[in-house]
């Protein structure tokens, strides 16, 4: 089972439920796909064992055969390739990895080459097997990443992906395939607000999601009234406290200083699974 | 006229509540959310929508079927899995690139024009706002967040101010890249969160990269004041300026719950005291440069 933990709005605890819920069940491997600032290796604390680059595919253009032409360029709809009087620019941030310049150069002049844009991480914290993936500093395109990652996914294992913020391509191909997505919230204005947005997407990609509801008791209660009429389940609350504040700022996950917690999180995981079997 | 990006890398640490804040108390500059896929800006400067654009990011490619021979060849093709195994076209996935629409041997594939979002034009209490919001399930927030900043440009020569104060999206890709590229200042809003330091490093490392000079602010700064006191110790190690420090107070969340800016909300809480000192640094920094003249 693929469980992704996902909010649209940043900061309302989506690592902190990802690695509480995988210490608290077993058999898991825990893949950060939020590759633009990862954060789970932060609470997990694991062993990390190895590095893996990871490569784009970029057009690679042989001077000699290339007669400017401007085909490539014309085909290009992200404008990665430019046709100036002396020879094709190629601007390598903008590049989609189509590969449809190497189709449209008449003469095949054009060739693929792999560039580097970020790297994938594999570590492992007791029995919770953690793989994320981070975008080199400057680079601006995160879903090859992702993708990267989660070629890593297990099927024996329970998979709990922690997703990126937002509602754009990064959390789309990160939820993609997930059989469950829960969304974590806060009960605030900005919370609820994109949480709409976030269970907009999650029903045109037709993924199943319930809520979370983090820091309970802080702002209002309209998050409540919306997932009562929109009949969306909420798994869990955790209540706002100082001390659940503090641990995650020293990098510690709740659920290990609040064993009453561990529990709750295998609670949720279960009730996750019957949903997914139903 | 100068360009100011509230950014962050890790979200939640409080970007747009400062961003409205600082809105409320530059008076006359134009505000742009270029947080696109989940803006929350419009949420306490109430903007009133004056335009209304169209925002066509890229294309999509369209399945003639009575042309098509399920020869597959295009399945085979797109590198983005976007063609099902019945030849249709998966809206999420398909980028737009068109090579599916160059290889069909039946011609039976052409790229459509998509509209993936919407760019508002807007006024507020405290001066013009440029926004938009991405369709769900769209792509290219980059490219829209591109279009946001040229309204905002296009807004501050109109009404001949001279700063632009920009809410950009959590991360460091794509959208962040295009909301401060070309900007004077960058202000990172962290918090003292382990999280929030790793992300803080890669924030300041994009702004290095792009050439734009940093400021730092800890938020709820008092949540862990060890960690609060490694930020300032980086910062001072690496000539960063800290812009200020910022107490965990619940008036924030009570002001948003309120539709407000903790400065209207309220304005003698040490939250509002504390904005006022970071937007002195910060103007006095902006004001040192060319092209911006007032206050």
């Amino acid at each position: 089972m693929i469980v992704s933990v996902a909010s649209g709005k940043g900061g309302t605890g989506k690592t902190s439920v990802a690695v509480n819920m995988a210490l608290s069940v077993g058999n898991v491997q825990l893949l950060d796909c939020d590759v633009e600032e990862p954060n789970a290796h932060l609470l997990l604390h694991p062993n990390m064992h190895r590095t893996e680059p990871v490569y784009v595919l970029v057009p690679l253009i042989n001077e000699e055969l290339c007669l400017h032409c401007g085909e490539c360029a014309k085909f290009c709809q992200y404008n990665a390739l430019f046709d100036s009087p002396e020879k094709i620019l190629f601007f390598p941030e903008l590049c989609h990895s189509c590969g449809g310049c190497t189709l449209a150069c008449p003469r095949q002049a054009i060739t693929e080459k792999e560039r580097r844009i970020g790297a994938l991480k594999f570590g492992s914290a007791g029995d919770v097997e953690l793989v994320y993936g981070e975008l080199d500093v400057g680079e601006p395109m995160a879903v090859p990443i992702i993708k990267a990652v989660k070629k890593q996914i297990e099927d024996n294992k329970n998979v709990i992906i922690d997703a990126p913020v937002g509602t754009s391509c990064p959390v789309i191909e990160t939820v993609r395939e997930s059989d469950f997505c829960v969304l974590v919230t806060e009960p605030t204005p900005f919370g609820l607000h994109d949480l709409k947005i976030t269970v907009q997407v999650l029903r045109k990609m037709k993924v199943p999601f319930a809520v979370v509801v983090n820091r309970a008791g802080i702002g209002d209660k309209k998050v409540y009234t919306y997932c009562k009429e929109e009949k969306i389940p909420i798994l869990m609350e955790i209540p706002y406290q100082r001390k659940i504040a503090e641990l995650y700022s020293k990098g510690v996950p709740f659920s290990l200083e609040m064993p009453e917690w561990k529990e709750k999180f295998q609670t949720l995981f279960n009730k996750i699974r019957k949903l997914v079997e139903e | 006229m100068k360009q100011l990006t509230i950014l962050s890398g890790k979200g939640g640490t409080g970007k747009t509540t400062i961003t409205a804040s600082l809105a409320v108390l530059a008076r006359n500059a134009v505000l742009a959310d270029c947080d696109v896929d989940a803006p929350d800006l419009h949420m306490l400067l109430h903007p009133e929508v004056i335009k209304t654009q169209e925002f066509k990011g890229s294309k999509i490619s369209v399945v003639d079927k009575t042309k098509c021979d399920n020869c597959g060849f295009c399945r085979e093709k797109c590198r983005f899995d976007a063609i099902t195994e019945a030849i249709e076209v998966d809206p999420i996935a398909c980028e737009g690139c068109g090579v599916c629409a160059a290889i069909c041997p039946t011609d039976a594939i052409t790229l459509a024009e998509r509209v993936s979002g919407y760019a508002y034009i807007s006024k507020t209490k405290y001066g013009f706002m440029a926004h938009a919001l991405l369709s769900p399930g769209e792509a290219n927030s980059g490219k829209l967040v591109t279009l946001v900043r040229q309204n905002a440009r296009i807004l501050s020569e109109k009404e001949n101010s001279d700063l632009i104060i920009i809410d950009g999206p959590p991360g460091i890709g794509c959208p962040v890249i295009a909301s401060v590229t070309g900007v004077d200042t960058g202000l990172v809003v962290t918090e003292p969160t382990l999280s929030g330091i790793h992300d803080l490093n890669r924030a300041l490392r994009l702004l290095k990269h792009f050439n734009v000079t940093p400021f730092v602010c800890v938020n709820m700064y008092d949540i862990n004041r060890d960690n609060t006191e490694k930020i300032m110790r980086f910062c001072k190690e690496n000539s960063i300026e800290i812009a200020g420090r910022i107490p965990f107070n619940p008036k924030v969340t009570e002001a948003m719950v309120n539709g407000k800016t903790v400065i209207e909300y309220s304005p003698e809480s040490d939250v509002a005291k504390e904005i006022e000192v970071i937007w002195k640094k910060l103007r006095s920094s902006l004001k040192s440069g060319e092209g911006f003249q007032k206050p």
